[in-house]
């Protein structure tokens, strides 16, 4: 029983830990890049995560109801719509002020992460929006003592792939060369011919998709979201991102699944009220001893 | 070829215009279609779903043709849009569109493409760059603070009439106490972000200690506000020195996210304890101040109080306490205000400054870096404190609901628009995103999209804030222009003169 019960949170805890960590990587990226924090990116999940329940809905409302296809519209257009979204914030809100002072990105990303949640909160209404469990059925275990939904499961499968495809792409192609290059020094990748501009956007499309991902996620494994839900994740998917040590992507992946456990072992086993308190506690602990993150590398200080 | 272009500046290219402004109309297109174009209802059977494609075609439009307002003016066909744009917005103030959103769109719009129309009508400033539009603006930034010498007084002196104005009605005293509240809090954050260049995302903690403090030491142990006020900041120092010792190693970002994890994990506190602080519901019957403890602000005094309005033979009337409120909050700022003044001529203010400027620097030169942040920390953790006592005896009740992140983020913008460092910065950065949005209260819903709107523009337009000018506490050439210090530079005297006139500034 008790290992029964175990179990239950530890994949509770790595499907929860998938979505902050699939966040988390849209600010290890951006951070890593260009040195700010995207403050946004938590109102970029949410919109995600509404564009993928209103496209079920026009789905529902054109008739389409084969649940592969389904899933597979909705991701698509969460993914396209929510990275147009992340594009058009970089490009309004911070590509002007890419050599200013560092605060004033940071001020302009709070700037555009209250007006996106006010955006939504007016054109969609701020009441939660429930969902009926589009995909049933769990996946059973120990003799019925430990049951799994299939969504919980796809989370983390799917998070696995994309995580994997997503350092292919960094590792392998010419793109992730030419990010990797923007990362470590922006004016002498330009003089080489990189497109320092196309870059940045692209970092910005793609932390955008993933977290679309995310937003989807949450919509299938909880069934209700509101205008709200961006600000707490993405603060728990940047303390993900500052946890595995910021500007590493499997350390944003790692911070990712260990919030993700922390919470679900605190709810399970201690009790969920304190479940935020614990995780930045934990923070703050990492933080002292090993202030890169667990997988950051050490900074070297230059006079 | 040349000499035709030149010959004719007005010959405006419009496919490459026309087709700009349509790469701004798709992109609207695909960011409003679906968020926009559908509405989710609730229906009795679950989630249903509504079109609204006449609000995207009308946003859709208004990108479309403000992006070419844009284009045009880039052109230099800047008085055609200036006179468009502002029949535009006077079409958004009457005519009635779909939703009050796009008419707010649509005036902004106008308004905004009208002033920079007008600019470049006025002066050809079209063509500056950015780094002279922000060499004007700093010497613009710079006056404004040489003039602080008697704007500074001149506001005080105001600040200490406006209750005695015959317009000063009760609304009006509210909207001064909220306003200087958030003066007081920004100059308090200036410390710790201003002078010590530490970046703060979790503020409104000391906030929350402060008036939590002075609510349950109220309502438990029945201490007066004057006795709670010194406890209040003292208890803010402690959750200060409490968290700053471990966190203040860290460096920038970090620092950041560990000062906002805090701050939430007060809320959190806040909400979950619910013996002690009554959780979501917060604490009510907090009492109100007296005056100095002599005389009490009701109707007929209290047993060991007389009344004020008895005491000194007035009329009885309500507003006599939000007046003494007002002036409570004038004293505390201006407090906060002339400590910083103070402190940054003192040893620990210079350290605070040098060390935002070069910390690696300072640590050559023997400062404690720690103890040196610790105490920017502390005390500006303190001054947050007073403020959130007095805000809890205004209010008369705390939830925590006042303290959220949100909270954080306006103080932290009344400082960075404002300019870091600015005194008076922090005061028209206030005006500005705690005033302008007070009078417009019946917007409601639209208040904030318009507060987020505004911290980008004004953020694209002077990236280091408004009043954004540095000027250095201690020179060693004196000031161009003031004495003879330049003329004789390099030797002893001259230094110290130099300082002596930066002292004396």
């Amino acid at each position: 029983m008790e290992h029964a019960y175990f179990l239950q949170q530890l994949i509770n805890g790595l499907s929860l830990g998938a979505i902050y960590g699939l966040i988390a990587i849209g600010y290890t990226m951006v951070y890593g890049i260009i040195g700010m924090i995207n403050f946004a990116h938590g109102e970029i999940y949410m919109i995600g995560a509404f564009v993928a329940l209103i496209t079920f809905l026009v789905m529902g409302a054109l008739g389409i109801t084969w649940v592969p296809l389904a899933l597979l519209l909705m991701l698509a257009s969460a993914m396209l719509f929510t990275s147009i979204y992340g594009w058009t914030v970089e490009r309004i809100a911070y590509r002007p002020l890419r050599s200013s002072p560092r605060l004033a990105p940071l001020i302009s990303a709070i700037g555009v992460s209250i007006f996106l949640q006010n955006y939504v909160q007016i054109i969609q209404g701020a009441r939660n929006k429930p969902l009926q469990p589009i995909v049933t059925g769990n996946f059973v275990m120990l003799d019925g003592e430990v049951s799994v939904s299939y969504i919980r499961l796809a989370t983390i499968v799917i998070t696995i792939a994309l995580m994997y495809g997503f350092t292919q792409i960094i590792n392998r192609t010419e793109l992730g060369r030419a990010q990797r290059a923007c990362e470590q020094d922006k004016t002498m990748a330009g003089l080489l011919g990189v497109n320092v501009d196309r870059i940045i956007s692209l970092t910005f499309v793609m932390g955008a998709a993933l977290a679309a991902v995310a937003g989807m996620m949450v919509l299938l494994t909880y069934g209700v979201i509101d205008f709200y839900i961006g600000f707490l994740a993405g603060v728990k998917a940047f303390t993900a991102a500052v946890l595995g040590g910021i500007g590493s992507l499997p350390g944003a992946m790692l911070g990712g699944f260990i919030i993700g456990l922390i919470e679900s072992f605190w709810s399970g086993y201690v009790g969920s009220e304190w479940k935020d308190v614990a995780t930045f506690s934990i923070l703050v602990l990492v933080l002292i001893f090993r202030p890169t993150g667990l997988l950051g590398r050490p900074e070297i200080e230059k006079v | 070829m040349t000499a035709i272009s030149l010959s004719s500046p007005r010959a405006v290219a419009w496919p490459a215009i026309l087709r700009e402004a349509g790469m701004a109309a798709a992109v609207a297109v695909l960011l409003t279609l679906p968020l926009v174009g559908f509405r989710t209802v609730d229906r009795p059977v679950g989630l249903g779903i509504e079109t609204r494609f006449d609000e995207v075609i009308a946003a859709v439009a208004l990108v479309f043709f403000g992006r070419l307002g844009l284009c045009l003016i880039r052109e230099g066909q800047a008085l055609a849009v200036l006179v468009l744009s502002i029949a535009a917005a006077v079409a958004g103030l009457l005519i009635d569109l779909p939703t009050p959103m796009l008419n707010v769109i649509l005036v902004l719009g106008g308004a905004i493409i009208a002033i920079r129309a007008g600019i470049s009508v006025g002066t050809h400033r079209s063509k500056l760059t950015q780094a002279e539009r922000d060499r004007r603006m700093d010497r613009f930034g710079a006056k404004v603070q040489d003039a602080s010498r008697f704007l500074g007084p001149i506001g005080i002196a105001l600040a200490v009439a406006f209750p005695l104005l015959p317009i000063a009605d009760r609304q009006l005293l509210d909207i001064g106490i909220l306003l200087l509240t958030y003066v007081m809090l920004g100059w308090g954050l200036n410390i710790v972000v201003g002078l010590a260049g530490l970046l703060d995302l979790g503020y409104v903690a000391f906030y929350a200690i402060g008036a939590y403090s002075y609510a349950l030491l109220a309502t438990y142990f029945g201490l007066s506000f004057w006795a709670c006020l010194p406890l209040a900041g003292i208890l803010a120092v402690i959750g200060g020195v409490m968290l700053g010792f471990p966190v203040l190693r860290l460096r920038g970002d970090y620092f950041a996210i560990v000062t906002l994890g805090f701050g939430e994990i007060i809320r959190i506190i806040l909400v979950n304890w619910y013996q002690f602080t009554g959780g979501p519901n917060g604490i009510t019957g907090i009492p109100r101040p007296s005056f100095f403890g002599i005389a009490d602000f009701t109707r007929t005094g209290t047993e060991t109080m007389p009344s004020f309005a008895e005491m000194f033979g007035l009329e009885f009337s309500s507003v006599h306490r939000i007046i003494f409120l007002y002036y409570l909050i004038l004293v505390l700022a201006l407090m906060v205000n002339l400590f910083t003044l103070r402190i940054r001529k003192l040893p620990l203010g210079r350290a605070w400054e040098a060390l935002r400027e070069d910390d690696i620097a300072c640590t050559s030169l023997g400062i404690n870096r720690t103890n040196v942040k610790l105490a920017a920390f502390a005390i500006a953790g303190m001054f947050g404190g007073f403020a959130g006592s007095f805000f809890a005896t205004r209010q008369g009740f705390v939830s925590p609901e006042s303290f959220t992140f949100i909270e954080s983020a306006i103080i932290l913008a009344i400082v960075v628009l404002g300019g870091m460092g600015s005194q008076m910065g922090v005061v028209l950065a206030t005006f500005l995103v705690i005033g302008l949005p007070e009078m417009f209260r019946e917007l409601a819903d639209y208040r904030m999209l318009a507060f987020g709107l505004g911290m980008v523009v004004i953020m694209l337009w002077r990236p280091r804030g408004l009043l954004a000018h540095r000027d250095p506490t201690v020179l060693l050439h004196g000031r161009k222009g003031s004495g003879g210090g330049g003329a004789a530079a390099g030797t002893a005297a001259a230094g110290g003169q130099g300082i002596a006139g930066g002292r004396a500034k």
